[in-house]
């Protein structure tokens, strides 16, 4: 809990909804009849309508990326490092919107909200969307706001495809494009995880093929398998060890399966109270947008030939610790976006906090956003 | 780099840069590999409507061109210029990095590979007051074109003028222009006459021999 709001923090915020009464066609095939999107904004949008900045939430992310939404939170939303009066994106400037993603379970149209045509909980019943719909969808959004084009799409890891998605479905819509520990597709490696991690929730007992809230559980056990398993692919080895190393919770062996190590304690505890805050079937489907995610798959070229119609200025990220999207990830999006003739710049920054670094704090990244902020 | 009414930016241009950017041709694509601060990018870009990247590798560096709005691209020259595709940039600058990097001879084939043209400078070894703090003193030359210590210098493959143009003819590297300068990158006609021995910065312009 902030006993008092911090003077460069947005202060307290609140969400609003925007309400879409149009059919939106997804990717699938499918059709939601409308949808909302809840956001949240901070800064003032000014009289020419320039400074608005979007950010795209990453896997667990959600629409409340700076400030409070009252002084019992224990903690500011998820970018409040680089979001706030005189931060990185600086709100005296900027206008900052930032919603959660159509199929999220923070407010947007998503599974745990009511399916109109059954009057029931989507549950298992919404459909399969992809970064593509999530853009259309934000496209929508930035309609409804009167916003012409952003100043910058920012966004990190899935944000960071989100931004990629942007400029290449709405290359005139965006002047910057910040991409940030993000891949311009998933590997099998981290295919592969991210189907241990649905198999963990799909064999979980109380998940009734997606149906839990009628029965009032949740796939407990499987969300939070899910989300220990993904927490250590954002982790790195090295802040792993100097994190937790090998101390153990009571100081001596228990042979037995408790929490011995304090990295099972801080694992256990991360799924838990992941549980608390997120949804199952949501879980689901934004693996499964991350997996389908390749935007060269729609052009000959490649991801070049995908890149070839942007017209934003890129400034892409990497962390050096990073082994979930690696440097090499990030490089594969600036060799498409020189070979396309595209303006890019390429940071590595050097960190040793792995994937997770992006929401961090990180002098050397500070002093790049700050650098190239300077110019949007 | 500030900005304002009147600023110029060519004025914190390095005389040599200034040299270099009279022979790019407006509007064309340019690599400059170890790009610095970026002046150079910016200002070709600014009075002649170049478009292109540098390539960087120290963090101040980078964050002086991101600041210009300069593009960089964060990378070790050592590893060469895989990421580039053949004959894509009409000109490929490298000032004052060739001798810093630990295959030159690669990566001077690696420029003419990238770039129709490359723009090339570095210190000249043979300058007689380094000959004289080697001959005569025994000590590593310490001028103003070098300004470091041997233990503290990026320089690891200094050459001369002569060794420069012997390589070139070694890997059939045409020579289209050269200036050689002093250290203030004044030209004159003494080192014209007998530039190995009284120049100390070289800057040439080279393409792939026939």
């Amino acid at each position: 809990m902030p006993k008092s709001i911090p003077a460069d923090s947005v202060g307290l915020v609140a969400p609003q909804t925007a309400h879409f009464d149009e059919p939106i066609e997804l990717v699938c095939g499918q059709t939601l009849p409308h949808f909302d999107l809840i956001y949240e904004t901070y800064g003032k949008l000014n009289a020419k309508r320039d400074n608005a900045l979007l950010f795209c939430h990453a896997l667990s992310g959600d629409h409340h990326a700076a400030g409070y939404h009252s002084m019992e939170d224990r903690k500011p939303g998820w970018w409040d490092g680089y979001i706030g009066p005189g931060k990185v994106f600086d709100t005296r400037r900027y206008f900052v919107v930032c919603p959660n993603n159509l199929g999220g379970c923070k407010g947007s149209t998503g599974p745990n909200t009511i399916n109109p045509k059954t009057g029931k909980f989507y549950g298992p019943d919404f459909p399969l969307f992809t970064v593509k719909d999530w853009v259309s969808s934000q496209k929508q959004l930035m309609d409804s706001i009167g916003i012409n084009q952003w100043a910058a799409v920012v966004g990190g890891s899935l944000g960071g495809m989100q931004v990629l998605q942007w400029a290449i479905d709405y290359p005139d819509k965006l002047r910057h494009a910040l991409v940030i520990a993000a891949a311009p597709r998933l590997s099998a490696q981290n295919i592969g995880f991210n189907e241990v991690a649905r198999q963990a929730i799909l064999s979980d007992p109380e998940f009734h093929g997606g149906h839990y809230y009628e029965h009032n559980v949740v796939p407990r056990r499987g969300l939070m398998l899910a989300r220990m398993l993904g927490h250590i692919t954002y982790l790195s080895d090295d802040a792993m060890r100097a994190q937790f190393g090998r101390d153990l919770q009571t100081g001596r062996l228990s042979y037995d399966f408790d929490v011995q190590f304090q990295v099972e304690s801080y694992l256990r505890h991360q799924g838990s109270s992941f549980v608390e805050r997120f949804d199952a079937n949501t879980y689901l489907l934004m693996t499964k947008a991350l997996d389908y995610f390749d935007p060269a798959a729609d052009f000959e070229g490649g991801l070049a030939e995908a890149l070839s119609q942007t017209q934003a200025k890129f400034l892409v990220i990497s962390f050096t610790s990073d082994w979930r999207f690696a440097p090499t990830r990030s490089t594969e999006i600036v060799k498409a976006l020189t070979d396309a003739q595209r303006q890019v710049s390429y940071v590595e920054v050097e960190s040793s906090e792995g994937h997770d670094a992006f929401l961090l704090p990180n002098s050397y990244y500070t002093d790049v956003l700050n650098a190239y902020m300077a110019g949007v | 780099m500030p900005t304002w009414p009147g600023f110029d930016a060519m004025s914190l241009l390095r005389s040599d840069l200034v040299i270099i950017k009279e022979w790019i041709a407006p509007g064309s694509r340019v690599l400059d590999l170890g790009c610095g601060n970026g002046a150079l990018l910016h200002a070709l870009h600014e009075e002649r409507q170049v478009e292109g990247y540098g390539l960087e590798i120290d963090p101040k560096n980078i964050a002086s061109c991101l600041q210009l709005g300069v593009n960089v691209i964060q990378s070790d020259l050592d590893k060469g210029l895989d990421d580039f595709d053949d004959q894509t940039f009409d000109y490929v600058i490298m000032t004052q990095t060739l001798q810093a990097v630990h295959f030159p001879d690669h990566l001077l084939q690696e420029v003419l590979r990238v770039g129709k043209q490359g723009i090339v400078t570095f210190p000249n070894f043979a300058y007689w007051k380094n000959r004289i703090q080697l001959g005569l003193q025994g000590k590593m030359p310490v001028s103003r074109a070098l300004p470091s210590q041997w233990y503290e210098t990026h320089n690891i493959h200094l050459c001369t003028v002569k060794d420069f143009q012997q390589l070139c003819r070694a890997r059939n590297i045409k020579i289209q222009e050269k200036v050689i300068l002093d250290h203030a990158h004044r030209a004159s006609a003494p080192i014209t006459f007998l530039p190995n021995l009284l120049g100390q910065i070289a800057i040439y312009r080279c393409q792939r021999g026939e």
